[in-house]
């Protein structure tokens, strides 16, 4: 017997017995005799007790680093009450919900979700979730693409390197091609993006704040793209748009990003969620779930998938995307997070972390070997140059418990002496002195 | 009571529940161009609200640890607590930035996964990197294009998918850049060898299979198949949605697979979260190893190293290393069933599914008779003289406490009703469920009214989606126009 199997050897021959045959065997008659009876080298079976032990081991091999970078990945605060709520098993344990009059749980919640991303962005509509950031902004490209019947996309250089990555693989297998438009002074080169463009291009992809960390006015380009045609994709921290121009006050036909920054832990990277927002006009053009809101044969307000026509079970090899289920209980842990931080408290956390972010700048640019670069205000991300060796810098840091910034030299051999470092409302005064003390003895 | 508040209808303006320490900051103003011109309209509740809010939302969901939630292709076991509680500890939570050397915890984790994802499957090697299965599919298949990319093979533009297969199968197939052809399905809905034979030529990248198939039954020819694809040239790609049922007992590798997905969500024991986050590890034979993407984790003198195959991968196909969270969550599931247990996964998960059909096939239509796996299809009631359908019958099972099955799907049947119990069921469990399938088919019979006005006991009776995508309400402000 086993703790995840209930059946009793009673039941095991009364099961058999009913099915008409005479062992469990018998189950598995049909497969090739070649393909059975292979013996498996795995751990042996481990008991509570013995994963505890395990895990624990484990646990003690990983080394807690402050983090003093950002780079899509924040150290936002956490509050109590989500783990609570999205550990609770109706949210946990449920599928998809393709049972609506039993769903309504998970259906509202992603109603509220989508209402959220829809304040946060402006935009008109909201699917239900994405895996991250950068394969949502994959899926805009897609979308984009399909939309305008052209194979080629713009995208800036200034987008973080990661998600060009992830946009151009995707691209490569899809039949597109992807244009990089060049940067100045750490923002999008308007000229290069107005050189560029023309009617062989679906439109552009931007970031805001950028990959440097600094807040663009992109207040131009939805005139340059309405000369082609072109349609424009805005990825943006979720959690600063608490604060910042949205990208339906820019004029973005598609908004995407990450929402890690509303208090998803880190987690080495994931489950964190992606979002995709759009207009109304292009709403059924849209990857993924969407919620909507009906009645009931008595009339009472309800929640039901809606607009699945678009969808890969429906449409098969027709359909926008090949997405499913995705992200569903990050969707929920942003919504509770939002509903706990509320109006005030996701602005706070934000400013606090901008103002983190630009106490640690001053210091660290007052320093002889570190200098201010680009000139352009930024958020929570800053782009500092050095004359030292980041390596060095790193593994200094890391003998003192910190995560030092990310070398922008791993993406860009000609940016090798840049560093982007990040803080957020969780970093105290006394861990950012620290840092700056342990960098002034380099 | 039928709570149907949104957050934002318990909004007052002024309330907080969050508490921040005090920034020790001067306060940095942006120029105001760069700034949003109003506040986005977010709820301003209480603590206590927040919580009591969510708590009666959950209360209109149904979940595994309520009821049997047979919903056929979805594998919905049991998610053993301690699997949360591992995954929870604060020593896994790391900034992806952390250099190797501080997180050798977390790749020793991924390294353990991918080996025993190996064994099991019988693939050479695997990236715990795809989100979901979905996801799994996609970069399977730039594997597959990639692979012929490289042998400058570029007329190899087509993806076979059977009739039966998964509707995401030949979307990913499109999405990474093949065309999606169809192969006939025998009726049993294995693949039909001499419609095979037609397709294949020198235009054929590869095919993709689920075996079990949708309908539970096991490809038998797959060697012959696996010959005859490799002979043309091309690649075979197994989704793993199916995989429960042979988990100890037979692997895709030994036939003949080249390249797969898992679903750690389906076949280990990771929680559904209502859709995700789910992950897709994808394995390969080792001549497409150089292709996977990153992560994959190696073990060099003790210690545990991420593989530099920037030269050789099909690229990145996410921002970092794909969802840890759920992959800690599987390994402690791999760890507790172990070796020992492994094989009666797969065998109990069978001999659940083929106990149902046998207990239920008098008064459903079983079309495909014979031996099951984890699974099994019945095209509606027999007795269709009172015109009640699969839906009526799903909507009934509402009524008894009971997630239904999956509902017209597979498409191979007008009247799909798709049940799978997974293993973690018992016997008392199923028969429950028997005894209310067939309560049911006896009221189709006697008072088939009330099967079709079904369902009477759930929080929302039957819902009009039509008027929904007509004029669709898709946030909060909708509603206040």
């Amino acid at each position: 017997m086993f703790k995840y199997l209930p059946h009793t050897q009673k039941d095991i021959q009364e099961m058999l017995e009913v099915i008409g045959i005479n062992s469990l065997d018998d189950l598995f008659s049909e497969i090739p005799s070649d393909l059975l009876g292979h013996e498996l080298d795995i751990p042996k079976a481990h008991s509570e007790l013995e994963i505890y032990k395990r895990f624990a081991d484990l646990a003690a091999k990983n080394k807690y680093l402050i983090p003093f970078v950002g780079a899509g990945a924040y150290d936002h605060y956490t509050p109590s009450v989500i783990k609570h709520i999205i550990s609770r098993q109706e949210f946990l344990t449920a599928y998809t919900p393709y049972q609506p009059e039993i769903s309504q749980g998970t259906l509202q919640y992603i109603f509220e979700y989508q209402s959220i991303i829809s304040e946060l962005t402006g935009m008109h509509v909201s699917n239900a979730s994405m895996y991250d950031g950068a394969t949502a902004t994959a899926e805009a490209m897609f979308m984009a693409t399909n939309v305008r019947k052209r194979n080629k996309i713009l995208i800036s250089k200034t987008v973080n390197p990661n998600i060009i990555n992830v946009v151009k693989t995707y691209a490569l297998y899809h039949g597109l091609e992807v244009e990089l438009v060049e940067e100045k002074d750490g923002i999008t080169n308007i000229e290069d993006f107005k050189n560029k463009n023309s009617n062989e291009y679906a439109g552009i992809i931007v970031q805001n704040p950028n990959f440097y960390g600094i807040v663009e006015d992109y207040s131009d380009y939805r005139n340059i793209l309405d000369e082609t045609k072109g349609l424009f994709i805005m990825n943006h921290d979720l959690g600063g748009l608490t604060i910042l121009k949205t990208p339906e006050e820019y004029g973005v036909d598609i908004a995407v990003g990450d929402g890690q920054t509303l208090g998803i832990p880190l987690s080495f990277g994931g489950p964190y969620i992606g979002y995709l927002a759009s207009t109304k006009k292009l709403m059924r053009k849209m990857p993924g779930r969407i919620c909507g809101v009906t009645k009931d044969s008595e009339g009472k307000r309800a929640y039901v998938l809606t607009l699945q026509a678009r969808e890969q079970h429906i449409r098969r090899e027709k359909a926008v995307s090949n997405i499913c289920s995705n992200q569903s209980l990050m969707a929920l842990f942003v919504t509770v997070y939002t509903a706990v931080m509320g109006k005030e408290g996701i602005k706070e956390a934000q400013a606090n972390s901008v103002n983190a972010t630009h106490y640690l700048y001053e210091k660290i640019t007052k320093l002889p070997k570190f200098n201010k670069v680009f000139k352009h205000d930024f958020f929570k991300d800053c782009t500092i140059e050095t004359s030292l060796d980041p390596k060095m810098i790193n593994q200094k840091l890391l003998e003192q418990g910190i995560l030092g910034p990310l070398s922008i030299g791993k993406y860009d051999e000609s940016k090798k002496n840049l560093l982007l470092f990040s803080a957020t409302e969780k970093r105290t005064k006394t861990e950012i002195d620290k840092l700056v003390n342990v960098l002034e003895a380099l | 009571m039928y709570y149907d508040k949104l957050i934002f209808e318990i909004s007052k303006e002024g309330r907080k529940g969050f508490s921040l320490p005090k920034s020790e900051f001067t306060s940095h103003k942006l120029e105001n161009e760069l700034l949003r011109k109003s506040d986005a309209l977010l709820p301003e509740v209480s603590e206590l609200d927040v919580v009591r809010h969510y708590t009666n939302v959950s209360f209109k969901n149904f979940g595994v640890e309520k009821g049997f939630y047979p919903l056929g292709s979805c594998t919905m076991k049991y998610n053993p607590k301690v699997n949360e509680d591992i995954a929870s500890m604060s020593e896994f939570n790391m900034h992806p930035y952390q250099p190797l050397e501080s997180v050798q915890g977390t790749l020793e984790i991924y390294y353990e996964t991918q080996k025993i994802l190996s064994e099991l499957s019988g693939l050479h090697t695997y990236s715990l990197n795809p989100y979901a299965g979905a996801h799994g599919e996609l970069v399977g298949l730039m594997i597959m294009k990639k692979y012929h990319m490289d042998r400058n093979d570029l007329l190899r533009t087509k993806v076979i998918v059977p009739d039966s297969a998964h509707g995401t199968n030949p979307a990913s197939a499109v999405v990474a850049g093949f065309e999606s052809i169809e192969v006939v399905s025998n009726s049993d809905g294995t693949v039909n060898i001499d419609s095979l034979k037609e397709l294949l030529s020198d235009e054929i990248a590869g095919i993709m299979l689920t075996n079990p198939n949708t309908i539970g039954m096991f490809e038998k020819d797959i060697l012959e198949i696996a010959k005859l694809v490799h002979d043309a040239g091309g690649l075979l790609y197994y989704d793993g949605a199916n995989l429960n049922p042979i988990l100890g007992l037979a692997r895709p590798g030994d036939m003949g697979f080249d390249i797969m997905h898992i679903n750690l969500h389906k076949t280990f024991s990771t929680p559904h979260g209502g859709g995700g986050p789910g992950s897709g590890p994808v394995g390969v034979v080792e001549h497409l190893v150089k292709y996977l993407p990153s992560p994959v984790v190696k073990k060099v003198d003790d210690k545990f190293i991420i593989e530099d195959t920037n030269d050789s991968t099909i690229g990145q196909v996410s921002h970092f290393y794909g969802n840890m969270g759920v992959v800690i969550k599987a390994y402690t599931y791999l760890l507790t069933v172990g070796k020992e247990n492994m094989g009666n996964i797969g065998r109990f998960s069978v001999l659940n599914a083929n106990y149902i059909k046998e207990s239920l096939k008098d008064d459903y239509l079983l079309p495909i008779k014979g031996i099951c796996k984890h699974e099994f299809v019945f095209d509606g009631l027999i007795d269709k003289s009172e015109h009640v359908t699969t839906l009526d019958v799903a909507k009934r099972l509402l009524d008894y406490d009971v997630h239904p099955p999956t509902v017209y799907f597979p498409l191979v049947f007008k009247e799909s009703l798709m049940i799978e119990p997974t293993e973690t069921e018992s016997k008392d469990t199923i028969d429950e469920f028997i005894k209310v399938m067939k309560i049911i088919a006896e009221e189709a019979r006697n008072t088939p009214d009330l099967v079709k006005g079904a369902p009477y006991n759930t929080v929302v009776k039957r819902l009009d989606e039509a008027t929904a995508a007509r004029k669709p309400l898709v946030k909060y402000r909708d509603l206040l126009e």
